[in-house]
């Protein structure tokens, strides 16, 4: 149990909450409180908008200690829409063929769970875009 | 087992104690007009199948289920991570701060803690934090619509220019009982702020409530209980239909008048029987009618019923939600959609969006989804 | 600064050593590399290890191995650096010795990895990577790994079967190294049809959890000769850095910390890559020995794969590696790694590496890695 520490990073992994640099514009993700482009303090929160891509994924077979319940499971880099790359999983993709460049969402989803007696950790995983327009083509189909 | 069997054809009202007349009923409407201003569906993708959990138990020749397949939650989602994504819903059907949100409340009978509020999780996620009252609501099916009205009083009177109202659970169902073909996994959020700016205008509600215990569940256990019949008749059909009549009758209205109507979905059979009873025509049920694809979501059922409605209601059109909780009693809600709808509703996925969104279990990843295979 | 030279090598066979504990086998090792060394004298141990604290529930590892081999009362500390632990802390020895601040250096690596359970060991090998970002999204170091050579895979339009001879050439070569914990050959359908980890990456794709202790002796190299007939000079020694996250490379596939690494020890030795006979290599993982291949010089990006295929990476090709079996073979007790390489390098340009000699070995690398390519040692030696 690292309550604290978790705590500390819930702003983070709930709602992908990093920095944009004010000086170059950069925006950075984990937030690190200094821009990787140019070195400038950069502390301004800015919230990522969760659209990205699959830049490199795996499935992870042999979990760590903490995450066999949920294996296996699919793990990725992906490139948000916004500049950074993330490593995150990915979820609900059973039965769905991963691909580079695969358009995917954030969602926020339980990371880990301590047994019964401990808490849940949430934070951000990725899914294969939700397609829309379901309610539309069921009204028209109606007409 | 497995299906409920057929109910008594009449049951009446007023068993003694409903002395007061509908007409002298005063009608729960706050003084400052207040509506749905955004409104949030979630389904999680994994759908099992009736003749899946009938197999199991009945075998090859088992019996025809209650319904066609229910929604089970993934590994990594619980009333927090599915409330959070209807919120989030909600949320992009508006253009406010989330930091004007001044109650997050989240009504379930499967929050993840015994001690511990959903609320917070989702209030922090959206960034309602810190000014905010969050609190976690239980009554059964109907504590999501319990908070719905509290979110609507708490606008209406001034205190909150927003509140957020959400209905959402991962129903449990014990193995081989009949609850276990319908308990599904889903629900809804309402932001509930001011009539000017709601997709849809409250223009009445009342609650029916009595001690009457036909489903329930002890501290720590794991699986709910229930009176069998019992929730039939005494428990469903008095209460849903009570506050539906009282509602109508208090607002001068009769079945005709409404474009759609939701009532609490366990199944079926029980919303279409209380419609026919009330003199509502199927069509009227048909969009807010969800249980024959996700199962029963509980305290979501009637609210994710009327996200659905929503999805596809006219400007102009009136919509009655009648929602069920055991213990028991029934909320009713008389809305008005409004022009706004056909803008905001595209801002979102729609509810169908979720429900054609499936990928089929079978019954092993079932019982691994839902934690009945023990690990350690 | 004096010029540095390697007198004294000891190593244990990589294994599961179930009788034998962390210290009993730093001890062996440690002992065998002073007996080698023929000096009674030593004025500082630095001990790589990584795990100890996670695996084997014991820090402070500089005071404990000092007093279990017989060296109470010299300076003696642990140096950690993920799989990087070894050849970091020879780093510092080389430091030490070439700063006129000691004479003698024993540096140990050390690792004990079969106490624990498979999953406890997964996530203390996660700790090589960002905890926050990385290992708390359920990323394991394999996976980290994985991700690089899917991309690579993509990149490049290499399929998995192409870094076949990374694992075949290791296989090969451990069958001539005593201390090799597979010394047996494998097929290329041995390779393809290995147990998946973290696909693309699988389980002849990836290195062995295994226990193992390795220890060199340094000393001036001015008074080496008084000790060891046949001393190894230590021609450049640099340590670099990246990015700890993958997510935060610049260039996730330049493995940019070997690259700087490599440069400043080319620029030390005045050497280019042309000028080594032989590389021991990290390759933790096949896609990593590719990337390393790359970053050093050996060749273009993208190209380092077919390295394999064409046979440059075996003894007698244009850029042996992995010649004792590498980390792949030989074994990859975490923090002793970076010790057996050297000492691997060491034994080419003794001429004592047998059947698996390198004909006429005048100048070996060795490159240690740390994490995904956080922490990148290099080592260059020389024939003295």
């Amino acid at each position: 149990m690292e309550i604290a520490r978790h705590w500390r990073l819930q702003r983070h992994r709930y709602s992908l909450v990093g920095e944009v640099c004010n000086h170059c514009g950069v925006k950075i993700f984990p937030a690190r409180d200094v821009c990787p482009e140019c070195n400038a303090p950069a502390k301004t929160p800015y919230t990522f908008s969760g659209k990205g891509e699959v830049y490199s994924y795996s499935t992870v077979h042999h979990p760590p200690e903490g995450f066999e319940h949920f294996a296996p499971y699919v793990v990725a880099l992906v490139r948000l829409v916004e500049g950074p790359l993330v490593a995150a999983q990915l979820t609900d993709v059973e039965g769905e063929k991963i691909e580079i460049g695969m358009p995917v969402e954030m969602v926020t989803r339980k990371l880990r769970d301590d047994g019964s007696k401990g808490t849940i950790v949430y934070g951000y995983k990725f899914r294969p875009v939700i397609a829309g327009g379901a309610a539309v083509v069921a009204k028209d189909a109606a007409v | 087992m497995c299906v409920p069997r057929p109910l008594p054809t009449c049951y009446s009202l007023g068993l003694g104690r409903d002395k007061l007349e509908a007409s002298h009923l005063k009608i729960m409407k706050p003084n400052r007009d207040v509506g749905i201003v955004g409104y949030g569906a979630y389904v999680p993708r994994y759908r099992l199948r009736g003749t899946e959990i009938s197999r199991m138990w009945e075998g090859e020749q088992g019996c025809t289920p209650p319904i066609k397949e229910k929604a089970v939650p993934g590994l990594d989602e619980d009333v927090a991570t599915m409330s959070l994504e209807a919120a989030r819903n909600a949320l992009k059907r508006t253009a406010i701060d989330p930091s004007r949100i001044r109650a997050v409340w989240v009504g379930s009978e499967s929050h993840p803690y015994a001690v511990k509020p959903t609320s917070t999780i989702v209030a922090e996620a959206i960034g309602a934090v810190p000014h905010t009252l969050a609190a976690d609501w239980q009554f059964a099916c109907k504590a999501g619509t319990e908070a719905m009205q509290a979110a609507l009083g708490f606008v209406g009177s001034g205190m909150a220019d927003y509140a957020l109202a959400l209905g959402m659970d991962t129903a449990q169902g014990r193995p081989r009982d009949a609850l276990e073909y319908t308990a599904g996994a889903g629900g809804a959020a309402f932001l509930v702020g001011p009539a000017e700016e709601s997709v849809a205008v409250l223009e009445g509600s009342t609650s029916y409530v009595t001690d009457t215990a036909d489903f329930w569940r002890r501290q720590h256990e794991h699986y709910p209980a229930h009176a069998g019949r019992f929730t039939g008749e005494p428990g469903y059909f008095r209460h849903v239909i009570a506050a539906a009549s009282e509602i109508m009758a208090a607002l001068g209205r009769k079945p005709a008048d409404y474009a759609h109507v939701i009532f609490h979905q366990p199944n079926t059979k029980f919303p279409r029987k209380a419609g026919r009873e009330l003199g509502f025509k199927s069509e009227q049920l048909e969009a807010g009618l969800l249980v024959n694809d996700i199962g029963n979501t509980y305290a979501g059922a009637a609210m994710i019923g009327l996200t659905g409605v929503l999805d596809v209601a006219e400007p102009g059109e009136r919509v009655l939600m009648v929602s069920f909780g055991s213990g028991a009693g029934s909320d009713a809600f008389d809305l008005r959609v409004t022009d706004a709808i056909t803008a905001r509703r595209a801002c979102a996925l729609s509810t169908r969006d979720y429900v054609v969104r499936r990928h089929e279990i079978d019954y092993a990843t079932y019982a691994r989804h839902r934690g009945k295979i023990r690990m350690e | 600064m004096r010029d540095v030279s390697i007198i004294g090598l000891g190593q244990t066979p990589v294994g599961e050593h179930w009788e034998k504990s962390l210290k009993d086998l730093a001890a062996e090792a440690i002992q065998a590399a002073i007996k080698d060394a023929q000096t009674e004298r030593v004025d500082a141990l630095y001990v790589g290890n990584m795990c100890s604290g996670t695996l084997n529930g014991q820090e402070h590892l500089g005071a404990l191995i000092s007093d279990w081999v017989g060296l109470r009362g010299v300076e003696a500390v642990k140096i950690e650096a993920a799989c990087g632990s070894g050849a970091a802390a020879l780093r510092l020895g080389y430091v030490a010795v070439a700063g006129e601040l000691a004479d003698f250096v024993v540096v140990a690596g050390v690792e004990k990895m079969t106490d624990r359970p498979g999953e406890q060991v997964t996530a203390a090998l996660a700790m090589a990577s960002d905890a926050d970002f990385e290992a708390q999204n359920g990323l394991s170091f394999v996976a980290l790994n994985a991700l690089l050579m899917r991309r690579y895979m993509h990149e490049f339009g290499v399929c998995h079967r192409d870094f076949a001879p990374f694992a075949i050439n290791a296989h090969k070569n451990a069958v001539g190294n005593p201390f090799a914990l597979f010394p047996h050959p494998v097929t290329a359908d041995d390779f393809c049809a290995a147990k998946m980890i973290a696909d693309p990456v699988n389980l002849l794709d990836s290195s062995p959890v295994c226990d193992g202790a390795a220890a060199v002796v340094l000393c001036p190299t001015e008074i080496a000769r008084q000790f060891n007939s046949r001393p190894v000079r230590i021609r450049a020694s640099s340590a670099a850095t990246d990015t700890i996250a993958l997510h935060d490379r610049r260039d996730l596939l330049g493995l940019e910390g070997a690259a700087l690494s490599a440069a400043k020890a080319y620029k030390q030795a005045k050497l280019t890559p042309k000028d080594i006979d032989l590389f021991e290599l990290h390759d933790a993982f096949t896609i990593v020995s590719v990337l390393s291949l790359e970053a050093c010089g050996f060749a273009e990006r993208g190209r380092g794969v077919r390295l394999g295929a064409q046979g440059d990476i075996a003894i007698g090709g244009q850029i042996p590696i992995t010649t004792m079996g590498g980390l792949k073979a030989r074994g990859h007790p975490v923090g002793a790694t970076g010790i057996y390489q050297v000492i691997e390098v060491a034994l080419q340009l003794r001429a004592q590496a047998g059947a698996n000699q390198v004909r006429d070995a005048r100048l070996g690398m060795a490159q240690n890695i740390g994490g995904s390519g956080a922490t990148v040692v290099t080592t260059i030696l020389e024939a003295g």
